[in-house]
């Protein structure tokens, strides 16, 4: 080492200047590297043409299962190639990284489409050329999370509710209310989903237990309701056993009994039961927030074509039925109705395919918190506001 | 004259040979020549990116668009300093690194002594094997693995069930990553200490019991002060890729497990904020600069 280091020292005035040279050069690339054009002016195409042999796609975990992406694959020839997105964040980091282009779609939840649409990241789709859009229900043809101006970004896939999960032989008397996740009962054995958007759900709550605080919206806080959501939530975490990322990571946590009661998706609950893990879930007396999921195309889309084919494909009544019923979610379309029952016996009512629009409304769908939340409001909290809170409540 | 030998002088020398020539003429082409490509390699790959990463902590990301904006700007260390979140996560990863250097080398030193002293050479080899073997299997799958013994029903409870003693609730908590950094580092502060112990002269310690100093005092007083450059080496390693690391805490880590790596992660990954997390990169860095400065007077780097 020292005779190393005494050469070292000769060296080091030229690598020094080296160093500086080099480093001002990547610097300058860097530079001008930032700026993107972001705007896309292209006109709509009026015919799907023919598959470019592969697809790339952004999706949640449980969206792309071989069910049916292998019957897509053989029919179209266009491989699928999915990476999941633990949260509406990633996604959206996933589809600017590389200045975008690498993905072709992403099956965005309300709280990251308009971030999307806002950013240019994605482009106007012709919804023409999916026939099974004309099935859609009324609210998911033109809903404001994937259409701005009279431009549709996508087509809209399903929906359902964040739901309470709890393993019955352990948790007793059945919950009926978000509270089971908020009053320690089940200290050290929680687990909830690691996401800003979890705010929503506190404040859901807050807003029936605690309507002093006049919370109207759980996606429209000032700042007073925000902070009381975070003491909440920050009360809420020395009861927690770990913040789930991945949907695995929760199913593993109530495989191994390591939680008994926890927030989280249908899907879960399903791959659960499967598993032959007891679990049940509910949508407790307070409501649930919701996701409502968009397939959006890529600003810069390498295979256009195999996107639409995909959409035309996903929208039809038999996948978005197979894809309902292993998710555990509601599809847009509604001759899935229909299919459901066919696949799997009461499967529409089960996952309220049939449900009337009421229903629908009960849920606080996802959605980007801004600023300026509409009605002369300018002084709700945003969405860098929700990052940074969540980030010290886990500290 | 042979006709060979007039060929040889009437041709001018070859192009190797003029250029083995000038390069024994030259010293200083010979060093220039040899280090260039890797010292090119360091510097545009290693070092340019820390340039880069430094550079851009002083820059903000645009929340809407996600753009970064190109204004130098103290914003970033400003939120690192005032907010008491980042200081605990800090807190917490040198800490675990610390509390990870201690007990590996705990752990470490009692089987290198015997490992380099005591054991017969047959042995010896057999215990070198078993130290490295668990580096050849992947991290991920010794950390997964560690997540299933530790698991409220994993193979820990179960043992200490079958025992009697009862039940343990370490799984998914900062004991859990104490655990397994403990575990996955330990031949990294092994081999060092085990080099140094080796290398102390058998005629050190026999002149130490001549002059009448019993065994402890000639393991306190010889071996262990020169056995010290090696735990100093093994503990760069251990602290270093413990501060560094970011999958221990996601995987066995609880609901406060967070390390500075999981938040530069996050920052990149999920926030799509690189000038907060090069930020936050910056304290690790500095973080080593003093550890290894430090290490550097205890001798580490002579035993490397």
């Amino acid at each position: 080492m020292s005779i190393l280091g005494f050469r070292l020292r000769r060296l080091w005035r030229p690598a020094m200047i080296c160093v500086v040279a080099l480093g001002s050069v990547a610097l300058a690339t860097a530079g001008c590297g930032g700026s993107s054009n972001k705007s896309s002016g292209s006109k709509l195409p009026t015919k799907i043409g023919k598959g470019e042999g592969a697809l790339n796609l952004i999706a949640w975990e449980g969206y792309t299962k071989p069910d049916w992406v292998k019957p897509y694959e053989s029919q179209t020839g266009c491989q699928v190639h999915a990476k999941f997105g633990g949260s509406s964040d990633e996604m959206v980091t996933l589809m600017r990284q590389g200045g975008g282009g690498q993905y072709d779609m992403v099956s965005a939840s309300g709280d990251a489409s308009l971030r999307l649409i806002k950013g240019g990241d994605v482009q106007p789709v012709n919804v023409d050329l999916i026939p099974d859009w004309q099935n859609f229900i009324p609210q998911l043809k033109s809903p404001p999370t994937n259409t701005v101006d009279g431009k549709h970004y996508g087509v809209s896939l399903q929906w359902g509710p964040n739901v309470l999960i709890y393993d019955p032989s352990k948790v007793s008397p059945a919950p009926t209310s978000w509270s089971s996740v908020y009053d320690g009962k089940y200290k050290g054995k929680l687990t909830v989903p690691d996401n800003p958007i979890q705010i929503a759900d506190a404040a859901l709550y807050l807003s029936k237990t605690q309507p002093a605080l006049g919370i109207t919206d759980p996606y429209e806080l000032n700042q007073k309701q925000l902070d009381a959501a975070a003491a909440l939530l920050t009360k809420q975490k020395g009861d927690v056993k770990k913040y789930w990322a991945l949907a695995s990571d929760e199913i593993d946590l109530f495989k191994n009994g390591d939680v008994v009661i926890g927030a989280g998706w249908p899907y879960q609950t399903i791959t659960l039961q499967d598993a032959k893990v007891p679990v049940k879930d509910l949508i407790p007396k307070e409501g649930a927030t919701g996701w409502l999921d968009t397939w959006m195309l890529s600003a810069k889309a390498k295979h256009p074509n195999c996107a639409y084919q995909w959409m035309k494909y996903i929208s039809t009544p038999k996948v978005q039925a197979q894809q309902a019923l292993s998710f555990g979610e509601t599809p847009a379309n509604t001759k899935a109705c229909a299919e459901m029952d066919k696949q799997q016996k009461g499967g529409c009512k089960r996952y309220h395919a049939d449900a009337p629009a009421s229903y629908f409304n009960s849920i606080k769908f996802w959605k980007t918190p801004v600023a300026d939340c509409g009605n002369g409001k300018t002084d709700c909290t945003d969405y860098t506001v929700w990052q940074q809170k969540w980030q010290e409540i886990k500290g | 004259m042979a006709p060979a030998e007039a060929a040889a002088a009437g041709r001018p020398p070859g192009l190797a040979r003029r250029g083995s020539a000038a390069l024994f003429r030259r010293p200083w082409l010979r060093g220039a020549l040899t280090l260039t490509p890797p010292l090119a390699w360091f510097v545009l790959i290693y070092l340019a990116a820390l340039v880069v990463l430094f550079v851009s902590a002083f820059w903000t990301v645009d929340p809407f668009t996600g753009d970064i904006v190109h204004n130098w700007t103290l914003q970033n260390f400003r939120t690192l300093i005032d907010s008491d979140t980042y200081h605990s996560i800090a807190l917490r990863t040198i800490g675990l690194a610390a509390a990870v250097t201690i007990t590996d080398a705990i752990l470490a030193f009692p089987f290198a002594y015997y490992a380099a002293r005591l054991a017969p050479r047959r042995l010896q080899t057999v215990l070198f094997v078993l130290v490295l073997l668990p580096l050849w299997s992947s991290y991920l799958v010794r950390v997964y693995a560690w997540r299933l013994i530790l698991a409220h029903d994993g193979a820990l409870n179960w043992s200490l069930d079958k025992l009697g003693i009862g039940n343990l609730n370490v799984g998914y908590s900062n004991w859990a990553m104490w655990i397994v950094f403990s575990y996955i580092w330990l031949p990294f502060m092994i081999m060092p200490i085990w080099a140094a112990i080796e290398r102390v002269p058998d005629s050190y310690l026999d002149a130490s019991g001549d002059l009448g100093a019993r065994g402890w005092t000639t393991f306190r007083r010889v071996l262990f002060p020169l056995a010290l450059p090696g735990i100093a080496a093994g503990s760069i390693f251990t602290f270093s890729l413990t501060l560094g690391d970011y999958i221990t805490p996601q995987l066995v880590g609880g609901a406060s497990s967070d390390f500075i790596g999981n938040v530069v992660y996050r920052s990149v990954g999920v926030a799509n904020n690189v000038p907060f997390a090069a930020a936050f990169a910056t304290v690790p860095l500095i973080v080593m600069a003093i550890y290894l400065a430090v290490a550097r007077r205890m001798g580490a780097f002579e035993a490397l």
